[in-house]
């Protein structure tokens, strides 16, 4: 994927008060439990998403956040305020839905005006930042028309207008791309970080795309079962996943399953089988597993090197053997299914050169890739 | 398009549904030009052309009075049928509470009893509270009637608007009653006029309960008629027959354009 | 068991949508449920020790049973004339275009708001023996002696029927339009002609409404009263017209009050059956809107 450059991110320096913490935040709905304790931090200017499957709790605190619902446990701060049990028409935050919600009652720029309309602000003052927010969002002459004659784009960018033209704490996007095709999409996600950019907003945006996650996010919650599985940018998520969920979810990684063995020197092994690789020590460290835990090396696709089956396999690097199995044309890649001897199947991209050979169905081959490429995990499945 | 169930022989079909227009429609286009004869007597065809069965209907006090109490009436039972039926089904569709569905079906309830059972039982009742025979006791009868109409027109608005919209304006700073009449009410509007419509026409063309909470005093059209239609029979009950039947079709055509102009959801 | 801490504003806003549903019920409990249940008590003080005899002189009395017998006669007989007009008619209204269909419902919704009495009364006009179908047939020589086409039960049903079709069809034409023409694409499909897949496919199917229809229409006439009063004979009277007779003439309370109490028990006893197999709002509800 080849995105333009994005705008410079805007976040406040850690030091400054943060426009939204969550604690502990809990939601119960009689047996079942929906969030279940959740930490959060964002610092003003931040664009934060939470990410995660359907039923993982991440709407739910987005609700929780907007007011909707009122938290079983926990505490809500924006701006330093304690909004936990404060009614949703009094928090200062804007919310873009994500069948949009437009007033069908009402034109376009009526709907941006109405919250204007709820505060008060005087009759010229709303029509100058009606104006300017239409204009924010490039519908200028589309202020009359009603949102049953505006596409499915517009209206969401009408909606974003009417989130943002009374300046709001913080910004709260559910899912808002989910109902467009994928082209608009792509230009949406796009839009939205340009006009949060130059608002200098907060914004938490809920999605269950990682790679509309990874392309608008500074920061990444992954939530799974009601919490927080790992919080970081797309690169820590990426690089240096903390759990074998938060590895499955984004990005594509291989997962070779085995046995921990932890030596003196702080790295270990992976044990299956005949198989034995490599663990660095940093990777290590960073698993914290124990001797004898139930692991799983994760090593992303385009890391590993395809060599002949009886080629050597040069020192700082682990190894596996297995055989072809298909072979897909990707444009500027070359995509791998491969079975190991074990059955297990894996998967390996390698970018198109002249120099490199291309293999085809049946070669038997080993697959080669940096020690330190390797991150290690628990296997709750052990 | 059903073309592969039974192409029917098409004729055959045409026939049937004109038959059955027809026999539905019958009554109504028998009545319409009897109630403009010269004749004093009721016959089809009509002889002449006449409205002096129409001027019957204004100048004699009977039918007159008749006409004004049952106006009174019909607009009296729209107007409490539907603030009372609005405000219930925004709790049957909004709330929570347990023994909601108890409240629908009681709501349902005067849909299912036989009106002559109701009757008698509002006669009994309201005679003892001194309020049969008069424009009260009649007001409050035919609202319990009407309520159903308007508790289920009123819903369904409810019901098939989107929730997110609600959401949407208290995000926006609108305290629940500003978010009640900027948003929801004007969305309803619709369903809240067809259930208004709807209760007007009920009241007007009721009769049963009408026999018996009105007394010669205080009639309402519909019982005037049915006094009528057992001994005499002179056309102006033709023209006041013609009069019922044109007021409710109005007040139905209004209700289809009102629908049109719904800003849907 | 999990303790949920409530939240003060969901709380709240349970509480505040349940005091709107208040006034409506009120009403309805005073002015409504209150008549009926103390006629219904009415029926067993009324004479003051009266307990079940006015119950057990009911069954009593041949002319009762009569009209009892004539009730659900009349009802049974009104529901299968408006099946077999009803049901090509709705099956009508799903096969021909959209702007037809509109006009077939119309035709329906018309009448169907209509005033009864002014419909019972066109009904009592044309019927007579000097009204528009016997003045028509004399005229044209058919016949010497006009027919007796009033107050015999053949009338009333043909009156009762033009009143309750609409409760027919509605129901019906609800259900039918929402069958998938995909099965009957399917049905041809797999070898199906035109008449078999309409009988093994699109019947079955429609039987749902055919059922919220017929019970619509067989409950509701059990309670007329009108109709049956302008164009019934004497031998045709139902329950209703005796217990209108028994306050009016009689000035029999208790009497009128257990016949009425019979009644609705019969009534509510047929609705229990049937809401085994449909669902009862739908029934209703599909008569009250629109």
């Amino acid at each position: 994927m080849t995105a333009p450059a994005s705008p410079p991110a805007v976040a406040a320096p850690p030091g400054e008060r943060p426009a939204l913490v969550v604690r502990g935040l809990r939601k119960s709905f009689g047996d079942a439990t929906a969030v279940d304790g959740v930490d959060l931090e964002v610092r003003r200017g931040e664009f934060v998403t939470l990410l995660g499957p359907s039923g993982s709790g991440k709407t739910t605190t987005l609700r929780m956040v907007a007011g909707f619902m009122a938290p079983s446990g926990g505490s809500i701060e924006i701006d330093g305020s304690d909004m936990t049990r404060v009614p949703p028409y009094r928090r200062d935050v804007g919310m873009v839905f994500q069948n949009y919600a437009l007033f069908p009652h009402m034109t376009a720029a009526q709907n941006i005006a109405f919250p204007l309309q709820m505060r008060r602000t005087a009759r010229p003052e709303i029509t100058r930042r009606v104006a300017d927010a239409l204009a924010l969002v490039k519908l200028e002459k589309f202020g009359d028309r009603y949102p049953r004659q505006l596409s499915g784009g517009q209206q969401q960018r009408i909606a974003l207008a009417r989130a943002v033209v009374f300046e709001p704490q913080l910004l709260l996007m559910d899912e808002p791309l989910g109902a467009l095709d994928r082209k608009l999409r792509e230009a949406l996600q796009l839009e939205i970080l340009h006009v949060s950019r130059q608002l200098r907003a907060t914004v938490l945006y809920v999605t269950h795309d990682q790679e509309e996650a990874l392309v608008m996010s500074d920061r990444i919650a992954i939530f799974s079962a009601g919490r927080i599985e790992q919080l970081g940018s797309g690169e820590d998520l990426y690089d240096r996943p903390v759990s074998l969920f938060v590895a499955d979810f984004i990005g594509e990684s291989n997962i070779l399953r085995g046995r921990y063995e932890g030596d003196d020197s702080g790295a270990g092994w992976v044990a299956r089988g005949a198989w034995r690789w490599r663990v660095g020590p940093a990777a290590a460290q960073r698993s914290a597993l124990a001797t004898g835990a139930a692991a799983a090396l994760v090593v992303r696709p385009e890391r590993i090197r395809i060599v002949a089956g009886d080629a050597g396999v040069p020192g700082g690097a682990n190894a596996v053997e297995a055989t072809v199995a298909d072979a897909l044309y990707l444009g500027s890649d070359r995509k791998y299914g491969l079975t190991l001897s074990d059955g297990q199947r894996a998967a390996v991209r390698e970018q198109r050169d002249e120099g490199r050979r291309q293999w085809e169905i049946g070669d038997a081959v080993r697959l080669i890739w940096s020690i330190d490429d390797g991150v290690l995990v628990a296997d709750p499945a052990g | 398009m059903t073309e592969s169930w039974r192409q029917p022989r098409r004729l055959l079909m045409a026939a049937l549904g004109a038959l059955t227009v027809f026999y539905l429609l019958a009554p109504t286009l028998v009545i319409i030009p009897m109630s403009f004869t010269e004749a004093s007597i009721m016959s089809f065809p009509p002889e002449g052309f006449s409205l002096q069965w129409y001027e019957r209907m204004f100048t004699d006090r009977q039918w007159s009075s008749g006409m004004v109490n049952s106006l009174e009436v019909a607009v009296l039972t729209a107007i409490l049928a539907t603030v009372l039926g609005t405000l219930a089904a925004l709790g049957l569709t909004r709330g929570r509470f347990p023994g909601r569905n108890i409240v629908n079906a009681i709501a349902l309830t005067p849909l299912i009893v036989p009106v002559v059972i109701i009757a008698i039982g509002m006669f009994s009742l309201f005679v003892q509270w001194r309020i049969s025979g008069s424009l009260l006791g009649l007001v409050l009868a035919h609202t319990a009637l009407a309520l159903p109409f308007v508790i289920v027109n009123v819903g369904t608005s409810l019901r098939t608007m989107d929730r997110n919209l609600e959401l949407a304006a208290a995000n926006l700073g609108a305290d629940p009653r500003r978010s009640f009449m900027r948003i929801t009410l004007p969305i309803i509007l619709p369903g809240v006029l067809a259930g208004a419509i709807f209760s007007f026409i009920t009241s007007w063309d009721e009769v049963v309960v009408a026999i018996f909470l009105t007394t010669a005093r205080f009639r309402t059209l519909p019982v005037e008629m049915w006094e009528q239609v057992r001994q005499v029979v002179d056309p102006t009950v033709a023209a006041v027959s013609t009069t019922l039947l044109v007021v409710t079709t109005v007040l139905l055509l209004l209700l289809l354009v009102v629908r049109r102009q719904a800003p849907a959801r | 068991m999990k303790i949920e801490r409530p939240g003060r504003l969901r709380g709240l806003a349970r509480d505040r949508w349940a005091v709107l549903v208040l006034p409506a019920l009120v009403f309805l409990v005073v002015f409504f449920l209150a008549p009926l249940v103390t006629m219904s008590i009415r029926s067993i003080t009324d004479p003051p020790d009266a307990g079940l005899s006015n119950y057990t002189e009911f069954f009593g009395q041949d002319a009762n049973l009569r009209a009892l017998r004539n009730t659900f006669w009349i009802a049974f007989l009104s529901t299968l004339t408006c099946l077999l007009v009803g049901y090509p008619y709705a099956y009508l209204m799903t096969i021909v275009p959209g702007r037809v269909a509109g006009l077939l419902l119309i035709g329906v919704l018309l009448p169907f708001w209509s005033s009864l009495l002014v419909r019972t009364f066109a009904w009592q006009v044309i019927l007579r023996d000097t009204g528009v179908i016997n003045t028509f047939l004399l005229d044209l020589g058919l016949i010497s002696e006009p027919l007796t086409l009033i107050r015999t039960t053949g009338g009333v049903i043909i009156g009762m029927s033009h009143i309750l079709l609409p409760f027919m069809v509605l129901p019906m034409y609800a259900v039918m339009r929402r069958i998938d023409p995909e099965f009957g694409r399917a049905a041809a499909n797999l070898g199906a002609t035109p008449s078999s897949a309409f009988l093994r496919v699109f019947v079955p199917l429609s039987l749902p409404g055919v059922l919220a229809g017929c019970l619509l229409v067989f409950v509701l006439a059990l309670g007329f009263y009108i109709t049956p009063a302008l164009l019934g004979g004497l031998r045709d009277q139902m329950i209703s017209q005796l217990i209108v007779d028994e306050i009016q003439q009689a000035l029999d309370w208790g009497s009128a009050s257990a016949m009425a109490v019979l009644l609705m028990a019969v009534t509510f006893a047929f609705l229990f059956v049937a809401s085994r197999f449909v669902h009862l709002r739908d029934v209703f509800g599909s008569a009250v809107e629109e």
